[in-house]
């Protein structure tokens, strides 16, 4: 049982490079927590000085309260799953999962109990006797994760645990990873740089970008009302479209101003919160999802415009459409069936319920 | 395409000539070729000697005569010859033990160095086995000079009597294996650092979580993964060292009474300086077996482990 809490907490490197600059995060009991950002946001140094393999610049990290600083790793309580697994290749499945107790001097007969309950979780019983060079990657993964149950600790630290593994081995562990969490319901931080494993494994998703937190929130959350362009362009995929244009007031309603003289009308019920804003040059932000073919043109949300797309990326489910808006490249998604063809002109509609405005200079959603 | 193809399938009976082409280009031909030089030296520099010294073991004193196993019969009746596998076993475990230890300490202290003054130690630390042993063993010979030397003018600037490091027995014995020692342990030390460079410091990582302090990771970690190469490097350094000549040459010859003698310089005396090569060669033949059975039993091991870890 065990939360954990980061006070503050900055990394710096000789020379003065901060990898993390001061963040705070409150992750509680149970709870299945995600860092996700682009190489060097500092997400991976972060876990690292929670596991207690980096030392903190400045700051606390607590784990169940008690402040671990100056706590040497073994210490702590934890467990940790790595990129490449870290198996010890010169011992067996099982005493790869035994180690940590041994060394911590359980009876033989608790050592196998747990062992075998861990295999039991993972269906990799029949795998003990082996040497991690006779696994395959998924099997070898299932082992680094035996060897984190095995102990029974506070808190699970996962370091992109699924990088290594071939896409479709990738969903099915990340399904595993979530039944075992759902099992053993162990305190969990999980570091990845991929958002759709963020999205789908997480309690709460933390954005993380050049050493800050962006945003900490639950992915559905974060998909509807991100803070900042940043988390507006990470999460989601395609990633969302940013449009240069202008709120202007006409006709008692505001309205989008887009290049190539589009005018789109901004909802009612937004009407309150953007009203101070009119007159100003903002960036429009639509997920592509959110950018369809002609449909639905009747309900009130829903607006028209024409498009021509350039390129055209028929997924089977789906269509991606690509074309350029006054330099911006856009995407939209339409159905298979639309008449989306390239160099074409394509009626399309536009979800302004899920609009968002952001201010160009500062990236802050408005 | 397709015809191409079924020229190329042809039987070689068809066309000799570009049989013979084909087996020139296929790749265990070209293998062959590669290694051929290396094997004629070896053939020339290894197994000629061996087979001629075989051959010259089974003759009399004088190469006139077969006379079978009798110089080896011979050298079982002799003190001296049990003397020198006494001490050749002494002088190449201890050398090597303590090459090892001393290399294994060394490249751990290295290792923990930060990199930019690692380099300047390390090629420090490899000057000992860079210069030619002949030359080095002579200023050691200097070092332990009874009368002029630096060792016991120290000695006896902290009032302690001069030591007979070369004249007597015990010391003598000391002194041949702290040489070898000094020479050797370079290589274990850059054999062994090369093996803690490959240890991924995620697995010490993975370690300090699951609660292993320093000396359980070097236990349960740097050992099992540097065992390889501790086995091959201390198979070597065993070959090497019991085959030594030049530094017990230089040193001792072999002195005082024959105790510090090991089989190549017995063999040199016995049958160059003494003029009884069938003897000689009978001695030198001493150390095959021994070596042959240690190598085999290490060989296997590392196979066996490199087949499951690597």
């Amino acid at each position: 049982m065990a939360q954990v809490a980061l006070r503050k907490v900055v990394k710096a490197y000789e020379g003065g490079v901060q990898a993390v600059k001061g963040i705070d995060l409150d992750i509680a009991d149970h709870e299945f927590v995600v860092l996700v950002g682009p190489s060097g946001c500092g997400k991976s140094t972060t876990l690292r000085m929670i596991a207690g393999l980096e030392e903190i610049s400045d700051g606390e990290i607590s784990i169940g309260g008690r402040v671990v600083n100056d706590v040497p790793p073994r210490d702590r309580d934890i467990a940790m799953v790595f990129q490449n697994y870290a198996l010890y290749p010169h011992m067996t499945v099982f005493d790869n999962m035994a180690f940590g107790l041994m060394l911590r001097k359980f009876d033989k007969a608790e050592i196998k109990r747990r062992v075998d309950n861990a295999a039991r979780i993972l269906e990799i019983g029949p795998l003990l006797d082996r040497k991690p060079k006779a696994l395959s990657g998924g099997q070898r993964q299932r082992v680094a994760m035996g060897r984190a149950i095995v102990r029974d600790p506070k808190v699970f630290l996962f370091d992109e645990p699924l990088s290594n593994l071939d896409a479709k081995l990738r969903v099915q562990m990340r399904t595993e990873i979530k039944k075992v969490h759902q099992t053993v319901r162990t305190t969990t931080i999980y570091v990845t740089h991929d958002q759709v494993e963020a999205m789908t494994l997480a309690d709460r998703v933390v954005v993380m970008n050049g050493g800050i937190i962006e945003q900490v929130g639950p992915p559905q959350e974060l998909y509807h009302n991100p803070k900042t362009r940043f988390v507006a362009g990470f999460i989601g995929s395609p990633a969302m479209n940013f449009i240069p244009g202008r709120l202007e007031n006409g006709a008692g309603a505001l309205r989008v101003h887009l290049p190539g003289d589009i005018v789109l009308p901004v909802p009612a019920e937004r009407t309150e919160r953007y009203k101070a804003l009119a007159g100003r040059e903002v960036l429009f932000g639509i997920r592509p999802e959110h950018l369809t073919e002609a449909k639905n043109l009747d309900r009130p949300h829903v607006a028209a415009m024409t498009a021509t797309p350039e390129v055209t990326e028929p997924m089977g489910m789906e269509t991606l459409v690509h074309f350029k808006m006054n330099g911006a490249e856009i995407c939209g998604r339409v159905d298979p069936g639309a008449p989306a063809q390239p160099g074409h002109p394509l009626p399309m509609a536009v979800d302004m319920s899920n609009m968002h405005l952001l201010d160009p200079q500062t990236g802050r959603v408005l | 395409m397709s015809q191409g193809t079924l020229i190329a399938s042809a039987p070689p009976a068809v066309a000799p000539r570009g049989g013979l082409r084909r087996l020139a280009r296929r790749n265990s031909t070209i293998a062959f070729l590669l290694t051929l030089p290396l094997i004629l030296l070896i053939l020339g520099l290894v197994v000629y000697p061996f087979l001629y010294a075989l051959y010259l073991s089974t003759l009399n004193k004088r190469m006139t005569r077969f006379i079978g196993l009798e110089n080896f019969t011979f050298l079982f009746t002799r003190e001296t010859f049990w003397n020198v596998v006494f001490q050749s076993v002494l002088f190449a475990v201890s050398a090597v033990v303590l090459k090892a230890l001393i290399g294994f300490i060394l490249a751990h202290v290295l290792h923990a160095l930060p990199s930019k003054g690692q380099r300047k130690w390390r090629g420090m630390l490899l000057v000992p086995w860079v210069v030619p042993p002949a030359i080095s063993t002579l200023a050691w010979w200097w070092l332990f000079d009874p009368s002029y030397s630096a060792f016991n003018w120290a000695l006896m600037g902290i009032g302690v009597d001069p030591v007979p490091w070369l004249g007597q027995s015990g010391w003598a014995r000391f002194s041949v294996i702290l040489v070898n020692v000094w020479y050797g342990s370079p290589f274990f030390m850059i054999m062994y650092l090369a093996a803690l460079k490959s240890v991924p410091d995620q697995l010490y990582e993975a370690a300090a979580i699951d609660g292993a302090t320093g000396w359980q990771k070097l236990r349960h970690v740097t050992f099992p993964m540097m065992r390889n190469i501790i086995s091959i490097t201390v198979l070597f350094s065993l070959i090497v060292t019991f085959a030594n000549f030049d530094i017990v040459r230089i040193l001792t010859n072999g002195g005082p009474q024959d105790t510090t003698h090991v089989f190549a310089t017995y063999a040199f005396q016995v049958g160059i300086q003494s003029g009884d090569i069938p003897l000689g060669a009978s001695v030198s033949l001493f150390m095959f077996p021994l070596l042959a059975v240690f190598a085999i039993f290490t060989l296997r091991g590392v196979n066996k482990r490199s087949k499951e870890m690597a």
